[in-house]
């Protein structure tokens, strides 16, 4: 693997990167011991905070902090202009696909993608056959995972339109870094992000249904205190001062949604949901699930209630249909697409499947639906017995995997146990759809594989978060 | 507001508030099982212990001795007593992670770092009698800084009421069970037996309502125990008394009332229990009989527990 990119010191290390002088000068002024104290000192904030996260099989540690890096990632305003302009026509394409997949369904028509993949794709819903939903917007909110390779690309890893996470940590990293670090802002001229919360709760407001009062009430609709982004939810519905819902707090009468409230019945128009399509309504999805509302998916069919992010957004941020995101950018905005895609091999096609095959040892083996950094092979540190379980589970069921070469994700530099050190990292930005804009606060959060070498920066893998800074003009 | 949010900010003022209780309960405890048994008679006072938080039973179902390790051990830490101050903490920041919207950051402070404390510092359970002093002191403080930080920087709406509701319910609920389990010894017709052995008693009952400087303030007097009953049960300038708990009770709920411009079966039922409290006379309650009294008022008083559920929080 060739050496990685470092955002600070450039390919070569020869000079500092201009988004980084002043912070390279700040770091040789500080002494490494006040860096450590302010580590500590950030630590002890979040655990008082509370913002921890569930990690899922891990009994021991139920509710365990996400590691907080202080060194912040710096991006320029001409980096993130680019940026900005590739993520909205991204979530443009990713909107305007699932508006058609569920309706006319021209690419289809245009053989652009293959039928099967969409309808043989569990994460099809065809419960939203030809059912509309307000101007056309199904992802509202979309975490759009970034990664760079190089000083120029910024490439996409995963699109996320289900019901992304993070940014929670995005804002109080911020917050937490003010705190510490007032001199280092001073120093910089840093666009604040603050101004997520109004931004979602506008774009909500927006995509009330027509049968909305003029002030829609909007909630947020969380699986409750056990699940691993609980924290994330209380925080958001308390910043937008919307009330935080569980599914026993709702109720369907008439294809009305109702929350049940201290003064009687009160109807709610939109939902910001971060509860799985699967664990909505028990009526028309699992059965089983004590999570969801019996007759939301009649409400919604009825247009009474807004469902943000949109049922059914899974089928365009599935990996499989990935590999094929440059086709639809160009195939519904005629543009060629300003983020690249990272090279996939589909395994469900015979010619990608034995390249991967002969490669294993070079390359990322994916489950089409899987996230988290669950399931996945990353061959060029796995073991030969894994590599091995990895190519009969590959030779069985081919459809489930795609693969991908091992990017050498471009590094920033990080405190470690020996000092300063490079480490990789990723960048989700959050894309907000509203009725009438695309909107990108200026950052997102920057996700560290902590670990030497390490190129896996889930959290549930021992990932951690960096402030990321967006430097204005 | 949320039916959920308003149940789980009821209950989580509940659990602080039992937690603080059984915490004073075992203080004052240890205070008279300190003294030489000729001062305390033949009682077991860690049986009463037992008795005033309302595990008398379950108790024997894991003990067989009622002795200062294993009640303190019970009500403190047992994970299998649902009432256990271990256990009331769990709950009362469970509860509170499921409202953290509802609160102000200075009470989910106190309940998480309370949350924190239990598990770095007492996971253990106590030592020594130092160790344990240094607990209840804990507990009791993490109780005072929620109370306070409530009272300072909540808004003065139906968070706060439902919140109130719950600290009065839970102190009425105590107060009258220490009354239930002592009210032998405040007897009045006992003023001629009136030896040492019945006077910590009384101590030890003042004390596990933080009364005793108050008995003095009030009635300049020594202890008498027709005094001791008036004061738990009718004063209401006695925080913990039932009196006050249901002026509290009733002003809480008639700002529930005017919030929301409808009052109900909670409103009625509690004004007729402070009525009848406004309107009693020790002499009336010794003639009708303290322990009836007493059983009846508890029976009420969880009786207003339900009706508060199923008007507002279901």
């Amino acid at each position: 693997m060739a050496v990685a990119f470092d955002e600070m010191n450039g390919q070569g290390g020869a000079e500092i990167r201009q988004a980084y002088q002043e912070l390279s000068r700040w770091l040789t002024e500080t002494p490494p011991d006040a860096l450590e104290y302010r580590r500590q000192e950030a630590e002890l904030l979040f655990r008082r905070i509370g913002i921890t996260f569930a990690v899922y099989g891990d009994s021991e540690a139920q509710e365990r902090l996400i590691p907080f890096d202080v060194i912040p990632r710096i991006l320029s305003a001409k980096e993130w202009t680019l940026l900005e302009k590739g993520l909205k026509q991204r979530v443009l394409a990713l909107n305007m696909f699932l508006r058609d997949i569920y309706h006319g369904r021209d690419i289809l028509r245009a053989n652009i993608i293959p039928e099967d993949l969409i309808f043989q794709n569990p994460v099809f819903r065809p419960e939203m056959n030809g059912q509309d939903v307000p101007h056309d917007v199904y992802v509202h909110i979309a975490g759009i995972d970034i990664i760079r390779t190089d000083p120029e690309h910024f490439i996409v890893l995963e699109d996320n339109a289900r019901t992304p996470s993070g940014v929670s940590y995005m804002l109080e990293n911020r917050e937490i870094m003010m705190r510490l670090f007032p001199d280092l802002f001073a120093r910089h001229r840093v666009a604040p992000v603050e101004r997520y919360p109004d931004e979602l709760l506008a774009a909500l407001r927006s995509v009330a249904p027509r049968s909305a009062a003029a002030e829609p009430t909007v909630a947020l609709m969380t699986p409750g205190i056990y699940n691993s982004a609980y924290y994330e939810h209380s925080f958001l519905a308390d910043k937008l001062g919307i009330e935080l819902v569980e599914g026993r707090d709702l109720i369907v009468k008439n294809d009305e949604v109702f929350m049940r409230t201290t003064e009687g019945l009160k109807r709610v128009d939109v939902i910001y949901r971060r509860v799985d399509d699967d664990f909505l309504d028990p009526l028309t999805f699992r059965p089983d699930s004590a999570l969801g509302v019996p007759g939301l998916m009649s409400a919604y069919a009825a247009g009474n209630i807004t469902l943000a992010n949109a049922v059914g957004t899974g089928i365009a941020d599935d990996k499989a249909i990935y590999s094929y995101m440059p086709d639809i950018v160009k195939f519904y905005l005629s543009e060629e697409p300003i983020l690249k895609n990272v090279q996939t091999w589909r395994c469900r096609e015979p010619q990608d499947l034995a390249y991967v095959l002969d490669h294993l040892d070079d390359l990322v083996v994916k489950e089409v639906h899987g996230s988290g950094g669950y399931g996945m092979l990353i061959g060029p540190a796995a073991t030969k017995a894994t590599i091995e379980a990895f190519r009969d589970k590959l030779k069985r069921e081919p459809e489930g995997f795609i693969a991908q070469p091992t990017l050498a994700l471009s590094t920033c530099p990080t405190c470690t146990e020996k000092g300063l050190a490079p480490r990789h990292v990723d960048l989700r930005p959050f894309v907000l759809t509203g009725s009438e804009r695309v909107t990108i606060v200026p950052g997102g959060l920057t996700r560290v594989a902590l670990k030497e070498g390490s190129l896996v920066v889930n959290s549930s893998q021992g990932g951690g978060t960096k402030d990321t800074w967006i430097l204005d003009e | 507001m949320l039916s959920r949010t308003a149940e789980n900010l009821y209950w989580l003022a509940r659990y602080v508030e039992r937690a603080e209780y059984l915490a004073r309960t075992i203080d004052a405890t240890l205070r008279v099982t300190a003294l030489p048994a000729a001062y305390i008679g033949k009682t077991n006072e860690w049986d009463s212990a037992l008795l005033t938080a309302g595990v008398g039973q379950s108790f024997y179902e894991h003990y067989q001795e009622a002795n200062e390790h294993n009640v303190v051990e019970y009500l403190s830490f047992a994970a299998d007593n649902p009432s256990s101050i271990r256990n009331c903490i769990e709950a009362a920041r469970l509860n509170a992670r499921s409202v953290r919207t509802a609160l102000t950051s200075e009470m989910w402070d106190t309940i998480n770092a309370a949350w924190i404390e239990l598990q770095a510092v007492w996971s253990k359970g106590t030592g020594s009698r130092e160790d344990l002093a240094k607990f209840l002191r804990f507990v009791q403080e993490t109780s005072l800084r929620f109370d306070g930080s409530a009272y300072r920087t909540m808004l003065r709406n139906d968070a706060y009421w439902f919140s109130r509701l719950g600290v009065h319910l839970e102190r009425a609920d105590n107060t009258a069970r220490i009354l239930d389990v002592k009210y032998h010894v405040l007897l009045p017709e006992e003023e001629h037996v009136g030896g040492p052995l019945d006077y910590y008693q009384w101590t030890s009952i003042l004390r596990s309502v933080s009364a005793l400087t108050a008995y003095h303030w009030v009635y300049r007097e020594t202890l008498k125990p027709w005094l001791i009953a008036d004061l738990l049960i009718l004063n209401d300038t006695l925080p913990r008394s039932l009196a006050s708990c249901y002026g509290n009770l009733v002003r809480n709920l008639d700002q529930i009332g005017v919030a929301y411009g409808r009052q109900g079966a909670a409103q009625r039922h509690a004004r007729g229990i402070r009525n009848r409290l406004e309107h009693s006379h020790m002499d009336d309650i010794f003639q009708h009989g303290v322990h009836e009294f007493i059983q009846e008022f508890l029976a009420d008083n969880s009786r207003l527990g339900e009706i508060i559920t199923k008007q507002y929080l279901i």
